[in-house]
């Protein structure tokens, strides 16, 4: 979840639930308005224009969340992104994000220094079906940044393995230089019971990865259609197209969830920024099953 | 490989799945068995392109070298995949490069033969014509993906 043609860059959260009103006397929840202060932990690179922030909080602020949320980053004096976390749910105390900078606020975010404060709200929005997934093969297909917000997904079935099938992961990057967390590609892919499969767009002669897009990877699998939960984060109209496939080869559609991004705002469901039909995508998703969004994808100008 | 394994092989092959058995008979006699060790050219751009494949086991990539630049690698193919289709159409030289990049088992069609049998039976030249077709599209489609450069914005 990074929103590059979004970054909101505003001065104050204007828009939130004025905890006064509501009576003395009353257990009141955190505003989720007001940011909390955490503190940057480590800063990895992970590629010439992306980077893995870990923070800790300051105030012992609670770092649980669900794979596939997001948090809203206040870079002070910057502006607000939201980010998905891509870190690992089973940590305490923690929370990381995977960032590409490709403007003013999310430059300002890379280029926070250990020991510097970003502000924090949420988790916000729905998780992977990690319930639901259950039992089944998890296929997992991402593209470019959008293996950050799998990340999460893939900690979790490693750390319960015995609760699910193989674990699948697709993933295609711009080119070899543009492939995000390459030591953890490489031990996930040791794992038992685990189909590791990169592509990239464009590579050299040197690359002894697959070349040519996603759906490519699609006929060096051996699914089992009906067994199979499918969870897909990239650009929209490579989810579009993966989908599509996977319908083809007898996945059901009601198993096949989808991550979508949208200009955030509030990420409470209060402002409307990120109204896509129906759907307000910071609290109805960011990721929405498959079947109930068919209609959307379809069209270009949501 | 025997000529029964053969046609058995061409006809578990993506390519000709549900092909009319009659027909599958008439690719076998323009087909054998190739072998490519890892890092063997199958073919050469501007070379004569007198054959297709279709691959068993391996993995191939189409690799583009211009002046100048650096080469690149097109697409990898694999285990039922196809590689050429320059053989079908006029001039009948090869585009690209084809490179095995691991030991590769392939089976070959001679061009040559299969144009002489297609046109003599149309069945068989447009069952060939549409399978090539659809492959054809589907890779044009990856293209058109690739051209977009989806992952630079996202």
């Amino acid at each position: 979840m990074q929103h590059i043609e979004s970054e909101s860059v505003h001065a104050s959260a204007d828009i939130g639930t004025d905890a006064t009103d509501r009576g003395a006397g009353i257990q009141l929840e955190a505003n989720p308005m007001i940011p909390e202060a955490w503190t940057v932990s480590a800063v990895t690179k992970e590629t010439a224009d992306t980077f893995t922030l870990a923070m800790a909080p300051v105030n012992g602020s609670n770092s649980s969340f669900q794979p596939g949320q997001f948090s809203m980053l206040w870079v002070f004096g910057i502006g607000e992104l939201p980010i998905s976390i891509s870190g690992d749910p089973a940590v305490a105390g923690k929370l990381t994000y995977t960032v590409r900078s490709v403007g003013q606020a999310t430059s300002a975010l890379v280029g926070r220094k250990m020991g510097q404060h970003v502000g924090v709200r949420g988790p916000f929005g729905t998780g992977w079906p990690i319930e639901a997934a259950k039992g089944n093969d998890v296929l997992i297909i991402a593209g470019g940044i959008g293996l950050a917000p799998l990340r999460p997904v893939i900690y979790h079935v490693l750390r319960h393995r015995d609760e699910y099938g193989r674990l699948i992961l697709l993933y295609g990057a711009r080119s070899p230089r543009d492939v995000l967390y390459r030591k953890e590609l490489a031990s996930w892919a040791k794992q038992k019971n685990t189909q590791l499969l990169t592509t990239v767009d464009y590579a050299g002669v040197t690359w002894r990865g697959h070349v040519g897009v996603v759906t490519t990877l699609f006929k060096f699998l051996r699914l089992q259609p009906t067994r199979t939960t499918a969870m897909i984060c990239g650009p929209e109209i490579m989810m579009r197209l993966v989908a599509r496939d996977l319908a083809r080869r007898g996945v059901p559609t009601e198993n096949v969830y989808l991550s979508i991004e949208r200009n955030m705002k509030c990420a409470v469901g209060f402002c409307g920024h990120c109204q896509w039909g129906p759907h307000f995508i910071c609290k109805d998703g960011p990721v929405f099953p498959y079947e109930k969004i068919v209609p959307l994808l379809d069209k270009y100008e949501l | 490989m025997t000529i029964q394994n053969l046609e058995q092989t061409i006809s578990e092959h993506p390519l000709f799945v549900g092909l009319d058995s009659s027909l599958t008979n008439l690719l076998v006699g323009c087909a054998a068995n190739v072998r490519h060790e890892p890092g063997s050219y199958i073919f050469h751009e501007g070379e004569e392109a007198n054959h297709f494949f279709l691959i068993r086991h391996g993995r191939v990539t189409l690799e583009l070298h211009a002046p100048h630049l650096k080469s690149i690698v097109i697409e990898t193919l694999g285990a039922g995949d196809i590689i050429g289709w320059s053989w079908l159409l006029p001039p009948y030289v090869w585009k690209l490069d084809a490179r095995a990049t691991e030991t590769t088992i392939l089976i070959a069609l001679d061009g040559k033969c299969l144009r002489t049998k297609c046109e003599a039976n149309h069945d068989l030249g447009y069952e060939i014509l549409k399978r090539f077709a659809k492959i054809i599209e589907r890779r044009l489609e990856a293209t058109r993906l690739q051209l977009l450069d989806l992952y630079a914005t996202h």
